[in-house]
């Protein structure tokens, strides 16, 4: 599940520890920080910036 | 299924004829304006260039159908229900005439008083989003304004769940484009005045507060909807940001859960909040032409207020394509016959 938004995530079988992959709903980058059971942490999101 | 359309000349009757010509169950059969009367239809509405041969006619003029379309001035359908009627067994409204069930409050919003209070009963909001089921056998439908169709789909999931601080106004800021003016010139739509505008219409008192309080479930109490209206350069495109205040904390996964247990079996509503790219919130630029509104949503980390983001067309989910999703609601077809187009980019 997505830390960010509970969107059901899905993996390729071969991911791996570290690996980011992106929520398919909120869009946020997710690190793979554990793979039995599946883990992942919201990875630092870009940030938006019109110089104002 | 034969189709007319009584008042096509306008910018909604012209979206409305541009997405029947698509629609594999409709075949328009009969359009009218008393203003354009002889002429094609296709020397007002070029999108129907090569699609018909359809000629304007009077409205005395009109013949039996099996649903009619009407996309009247505000005020116009009401005294020609009896015609529409007579016309086909199901009615589909475009104006405002018969969106508010209390015919006091035509008054009080439009200035006028209801010629056809006795309808109003009858009549069934035409957002499928809240009235699926009774679209399914209505005999008169009256589609929402654009700007309320885009408040109410932003707002109805917060009071279902029953989360919205009720002590504290909820302010709406909704930016529209000029199509929703209408396809009549005045002075404000005059190129010199219109043209770089961002000017505030209506500050308060716009006429689709009505619409959305009602709809809201709102007229018995709180919150105090205070709405506002701003023309922005655009032709098409509704954007409604809301400022709603929580009356508990909640996580940003607390919100997602709200909107999507609402809206994850609707065709036409998106949920768009995205942590990544160009396109992180509804833009009504790219729903051009679509059926969709698209929500979004952001946390206020300093206080419980809760901003919320709702983009349409407001020709097609903020009128036309409205009408269509509930006439495929009404006759059983799937509902999102018709209106699959979704959208040009980059625009």
């Amino acid at each position: 599940m997505c830390p960010e938004c509970d969107a059901r995530v899905s993996v390729p079988d071969d991911v791996e520890r570290g690996e980011l992959v992106q929520c398919p709903e909120c869009g946020v980058e997710l690190e793979v920080v554990a793979l039995e059971p599946l883990r992942f942490i919201v990875a630092p999101p870009e940030e938006e910036d019109w110089g104002e | 299924m034969r189709a007319a359309v009584v008042g096509g000349a306008g910018y909604a009757g012209g979206e409305l004829l541009r997405l029947l010509a698509d629609h594999p169950c409709v075949e328009v059969t009969q359009v009218t304006s008393e203003r354009l009367s002889g002429k094609r239809l296709d020397s007002v509405h070029p999108p129907l260039r090569g699609r018909t041969d359809l000629r304007f006619r009077p409205r005395d003029r009109l013949e039996s159908a099996d649903v009619v379309f009407a996309a009247l001035e505000h005020g116009e359908s009401s005294r020609q229900l009896d015609l529409l009627r007579a016309t086909a067994p199901v009615v589909i409204d475009l104006g405002a005439d018969f969106r508010l069930r209390a015919a006091g409050d035509y008054p009080r919003w439009y200035g006028w008083d209801h010629p056809r209070a006795e309808a109003l009963g009858s009549a069934v909001y035409g957002l499928a989003e809240l009235h699926r089921d009774a679209l399914r056998d209505a005999t008169l439908v009256a589609t929402g304004g654009c700007l309320a169709t885009a408040s109410i789909l932003a707002l109805a999931p917060l009071f279902t769940a029953d989360v919205v601080d009720r002590s504290l106004p909820l302010v709406i800021e909704a930016k529209t484009g000029s199509s929703a003016g209408g396809a009549q010139s005045g002075d404000a739509t005059h190129h010199p005045h219109r043209s770089g505008e961002m000017r505030s219409y209506a500050p308060a008192g716009h006429r689709h507060t009505a619409e959305i309080m009602q709809e809201l479930g709102l007229n018995g109490g709180g919150p105090v909807i205070a709405f506002s209206a701003t023309s922005v350069e655009a032709v098409r495109g509704v954007l409604v940001t809301a400022h709603v205040f929580l009356d508990r904390d909640l996580e940003d996964r607390d919100v997602w859960h709200i909107y999507r247990e609402r809206y994850a079996a609707e065709p036409f509503v998106r949920i768009v909040k995205s942590a990544s790219g160009l396109h992180r919130t509804p833009n009504p630029k790219l729903l051009s032409g679509t059926n969709y509104c698209d929500i979004g949503f952001e946390r206020d980390p300093h206080s419980r207020r809760l901003v919320v983001m709702s983009a349409l067309d407001n020709l097609v989910k903020g009128a036309a394509g409205q009408a269509v999703q509930a006439l495929n609601i009404r006759c059983g077809w799937d509902e999102r016959t018709g209106l699959g187009f979704a959208g040009l980019y980059p625009l």
